[in-house]
């Protein structure tokens, strides 16, 4: 049981099925299985115990996953935009290992100690060239693929992700070969999130074709959604609505795209439900889960989204907000500090159970003795069981002792006509620890005060929820995943307010 | 030679094409059998003949199969024309939930 299996499957039952690329010129799933055994034997030539890549999307991404399991190492993808000295840094942690870098890459992570170095295309030469791999066992416990998480604070931490794991999630997420052939995933998100990871392993298992965007573009994606009828696809929030502008802007229309799904942080209610409106026929899929947690734990599906979008109750149609229900193959519980259990509607901390749940560091288990995940977010249930996450824990605002979600303050200030985005933080506070703060970037042509952004917050939150600094901005910091970075946000609006003061 | 029904192991039919994975271990020793003959593990034997009277009902590719009391969970990696069996009992197509897809 290891994710090689789930591609033999796949090349034994639809080996003639495209499984990467575009209609015109995609390789087969047959093809994929042969090619990712000929790669096999390059990293296995190479006697080491772990393989990395380092560059953009591609079409070979799968093959450097499924040749990594055949050989039996671990998979590294990682992430070129870091700085120089952090990158080969988290290169260096892979070694002993065979690298696969883009071209433009390769000066910058030269000679690091235990790392063989391989430019992306003369490795697929070396790939075409190679003998196919004798693949023998693969022990369910061993590391399918290593993530190194995007360490906001510190270094970054290599998350552990067993085979056991993933095909968990896979057998129990996946019915075999559930897609038709005409239907097609794009992919956008970067190899080294959770959720390129994750894709490649579903979309096989399911028999859906893979195209890659080397990069996210929103033009590139709309031209390329509508040229390759693509009818799946997976974004982050901070895409959906660039994606959607560029449809205005081009006036394109994807009548194919059956299924968009959506995670990897918090989706703004304006931004789905124009979503929705501009694509009826679409089905959305908010998706929730962590690198800890092999993808997803929880999903609000197609139908529980036009459910809400539909209805006049409030607490139907506030789960528009929610990412669904738990799969039904785990475990999820809220709790308070102390790790007691808590009931409907309380927010605490989310933990989760179950068999895709890996929860591993390397060197490093953050599994409790009973085998549950503390996933240090908040949030609750409410009382049919529909999970709404507040954010990380240690985005959570201190007030003077009161513990203020930032998240409920953006849905108010993204509800004003006049504000694009919005950020709430915390900024230290010499009399309450903490104060609220909001980074606000407010629509082209619009204009809007401090004042009013604040009496329109009073109006509808306690006052001790109205921020005390606002900044209006140009951007809000975002790394390229769609994770705004509210470390940097929280020290430039102390900045700001300081500024103010003196 | 008892089989060692670990998780991760994968098996073969000797009487059909069809082949499984152990996704979940037994809790206690038990005796696979796939078209009514004890499973060998892959690639160890040509398969030859033809699956015994009464499991003759095949596998399908994709599907798990689960034996109730002893915990056995399997998962079907290639077809075949045997059916299934743990101590003789012929086991059933677990039920899968309908989840949207998510990535």
């Amino acid at each position: 049981m290891n994710i090689t299996m789930l591609l033999e499957m796949a090349a034994g039952a639809m080996g003639d099925r495209i499984a990467v690329g575009t209609k015109a010129d995609g390789i087969t799933y047959q093809e994929l299985y042969e090619r990712a055994q000929r790669a096999a034997q390059v990293i296995s030539d190479a006697g080491v115990e772990r393989a990395g890549l380092v560059g953009l999307n591609g079409d070979d991404l799968p093959l450097m996953l499924f040749a990594c399991s055949l050989a039996g190492v671990g998979f590294a993808p990682m992430n070129y935009r870091l700085k120089d000295e952090q990158l080969r840094g988290i290169v260096g942690r892979t070694a002993p290992s065979l690298v696969v870098a883009d071209k433009d890459v390769l000066g910058r992570i030269e000679n690091i100690e235990g790392v063989d170095l391989r430019e992306r295309h003369a490795f697929a030469e070396q790939v075409t060239d190679s003998a196919m791999i004798e693949a023998g066992y693969t022990d369910p416990e061993s590391v399918a693929i290593w993530l190194f998480t995007s360490g906001t604070t510190g270094d970054p931490k290599a998350a552990l992700l067993r085979h056991r794991h993933l095909v968990s999630y896979v057998l129990s997420t996946v019915e075999f070969m559930a897609a038709d052939e005409s239907e097609a995933n794009l992919v956008s998100v970067p190899p080294y999130h959770i959720a390129g990871m994750a894709t490649i392993l579903s979309n096989t298992y399911a028999g859906r074709r893979t195209v890659y965007l080397p990069q996210f573009d929103p033009e590139v994606w709309v031209a390329m959604a509508s040229e390759e009828h693509i009818t799946h696809a997976m974004v982050v929030p901070t895409m959906l609505g660039r994606i959607l502008d560029a449809m205005e802007a081009t006036n394109t229309t994807l009548p194919h795209l059956r299924h968009l799904s959506y995670g990897g942080g918090r989706m703004p209610l304006p931004v789905i439900e124009r979503a929705m409106t501009m694509l009826p026929d679409t089905g959305f899929v908010n998706a929730y889960g962590l690198t800890e947690t092999s993808s997803t734990v929880s999903v609000l599906g197609p139908e529980d989204h036009r459910e809400a979008f539909a209805s006049d109750d409030p607490a139907i149609r506030a789960r528009l907000a929610s990412v669904g229900r738990p799969f039904p193959s785990l475990e999820l519980e809220i709790r308070d500090p102390e790790g007691a259990v808590l009931g409907a509607g309380e927010v605490g901390e989310i933990y989760v159970r179950g068999e895709q749940i890996a929860g591993e560091y390397h060197g490093k288990s953050a599994l409790n003795a009973e085998g549950w995940f503390p996933t240090n977010d908040g949030g609750y249930l409410d009382a049919d069981g529909f999970l709404f996450v507040e954010g990380r824990l240690d985005d959570v605002i201190v007030r003077g002792g009161e513990n203020i979600s930032p998240g409920e303050i953006e849905d108010v200030i993204l509800s004003h006509e006049a504000v694009e985005a919005v950020a709430v933080i915390g900024i230290p506070d010499d009399e309450w620890g903490e104060q609220v703060a909001a980074a606000i970037v407010v629509k082209l042509g619009a204009s809007l005060s401090q004042t009013e952004i604040c009496d329109y917050v009073r109006e509808r939150l306690r006052s001790t929820k109205t921020p005390v600094v606002v900044q209006f901005r140009e951007e809000l910091p975002f790394n390229d995943t769609g994770k705004l970075l509210r470390r940097v946000l929280r020290s430039e609006v102390a900045e700001y307010r300081a500024s103010l003061n003196n | 030679m008892s089989q060692d029904l670990k998780s991760g192991s994968r098996w073969q039919s000797v009487v059909c094409s069809g082949e499984v994975v152990i996704v979940k271990a037994p809790s206690a020793p038990v005796v696979l059998t796939i078209g009514g003959v004890e499973a060998v593990l892959a690639g160890s034997q040509e398969a030859s003949g033809a699956p015994a009277e009464g499991h003759e009902g095949g596998t399908q590719v994709g599907k798990r199969y689960e034996h109730g009391d002893s915990g056995l969970e399997v998962l079907c990696t290639k077809a075949g024309a045997g059916s299934i069996a743990v101590d003789g009992q012929i086991l059933d197509v677990k039920g899968a939930q309908a989840l949207p897809s998510s990535d």
